[in-house]
């Protein structure tokens, strides 16, 4: 299970690499795509088949609004030589980028083994599952059930992004 | 415990992208690299090993069952992270029709 | 924006429909099998999006502006809303309860608020998607006129 999850990630690692460096901006957004696909892959193997069918449909909506704005504008990423604010983004980023790594190294000591963690919480959460809430997918009855505020929360984030939405691409009041 | 240092990998390059792009398609792509990593870590937590999809059977009472509350999260999660890139990626629209280009050292230089 | 070539608007005539209902199954059978409210929801969405992309949005009647998806998503948010508070009223008074009989683990009329909850999220989710991409479309129109 390791193996297969390592392999996909160092796929998915490539296609991120090759997303932020594509000089057309349409091959980015197709190779975001494949981080998004392997991920339902990575779903599948760790035995989440709700997560996976999210993932592969919002996906896709995400793809069809990128290629609309990218279409939209303009399509080439215009190479210019790299200055001195250029070398100064990429070295602080590598600095950055080391410290965060360091630190990580230092905190993933502290996991568990993959696939052998403590399941405090979820044994509460498995136990009576079925006869408190009546259904017999547990991830529903999480959300709708123990954890409904959060859902409720979300729904609350989705609206106020879709009224976000509507307000920038108003064109009416300009008159 | 590779699994994890690769997903932190994955991680510091949408980091990586964020800092030094400067094509604003470009900068969102990164930012929805990082959610992703961020998904991957959350149900790579609650993995069991042996364990079957959170999905009661009455005939196998006695089955184990992977974490169902990471995935509760990451389903929040997503639906969320749709709603963010949609909001940005308009805003991509306004700033192409007002300055006529996508590279944030013009924009900076041309306030309008 | 024009519409596609017949190959694509005759596949579409045949497909959007068992995509349409594959999204409302998904959505009702929430409780029993992998799926539920989110994903359904965006299924659904997805099938009305493939049928105004392959006709061409001056074929579509929905394109004029986009009050109906509005007004048909904050509606849905408001009756989970008062489901939620209804918990107030009967019951054991907590906000947020299951105030509907569970019944027997396995069927589809089972599991107390929990399907109408899947029922309400999963026409709010599709409304939102449907709204953004429809708010996309009319700003193209507007701007090319």
């Amino acid at each position: 299970m390791e193996a297969a999850i390592s392999v996909i990630l160092v796929l998915m690692i490539l296609g991120a690499i090759f997303a932020i460096h594509a000089k057309d901006l349409l091959s980015a957004v197709i190779a975001c795509g494949i981080v998004g696909y392997g991920l339902v892959i990575c779903f599948l193997l760790l035995r989440a088949p709700d997560l996976a069918i999210v993932q592969i449909v919002v996906e896709t909506i995400t793809l069809v609004i990128m290629v609309a704005v990218v279409l939209d504008s303009t399509r080439r990423e215009p190479f210019s030589k790299p200055d001195m604010r250029d070398y100064v983004n990429i070295s602080t980023a590598v600095v950055i980028i080391a410290v965060i790594f360091f630190f990580l190294n230092m905190a993933s000591g502290s996991l568990d083994e993959f696939g052998k963690g403590s399941l405090r919480m979820a044994e509460h959460y498995i136990e009576g599952a079925s006869e408190k809430t009546g259904s017999a997918n547990l991830v529903t009855g999480v959300i709708f059930d123990f954890r409904g505020y959060d859902t409720l929360g979300e729904a609350t984030v989705l609206v106020t992004a879709v009224l976000g939405v509507i307000t920038i691409l108003r064109l009416k009041g300009k008159k | 415990m590779t699994v994890y240092l690769l997903c932190f990998i994955l991680f510091l390059v949408g980091l990586y992208g964020i800092i030094t792009r400067r094509n604003l398609v470009k900068i969102v792509i990164s930012l929805s690299i990082m959610e992703f990593s961020v998904f991957l870590f959350l149900a790579m937590i609650g993995y069991v090993e042996g364990g079957s999809a959170p999905i009661i059977d009455p005939a196998a009472p006695d089955t184990i069952y992977v974490d169902p509350l990471p995935q509760a999260m990451v389903l929040t999660a997503i639906v969320i992270g749709l709603a963010t890139t949609a909001m940005l990626m308009s805003v991509i629209i306004r700033i192409y029709r007002k300055y006529k280009t996508l590279d944030i050292r013009e924009i900076k230089n041309l306030r309008g | 924006m024009k519409g596609m070539t017949l190959i694509v608007k005759k596949t579409t005539q045949l497909i959007a429909g068992i995509v349409f209902l594959y999204g409302i199954y998904v959505v009702l059978h929430g409780h029993l099998t992998p799926g539920g409210g989110f994903a359904g929801g965006v299924i659904i969405a997805g099938s009305f999006i493939l049928l105004t992309l392959a006709y061409g949005s001056d074929f579509m009647k929905l394109t004029r502006e986009e009050t109906g998806t509005t007004i048909t998503e904050n509606l849905a948010i408001f009756t989970a809303l008062l489901i939620a508070l209804a918990g107030l009223i009967t019951g054991s008074r907590v906000f947020f309860s299951n105030w509907l009989p569970a019944g027997r683990v396995g069927e589809l009329i089972s599991a107390g608020v929990i399907p109408l909850y899947n029922i309400f999220i999963g026409i709010e989710v599709a409304a939102s998607i449907l709204t953004i991409f429809l708010a996309l479309i009319i700003f193209k129109e507007e701007i090319t006129k």
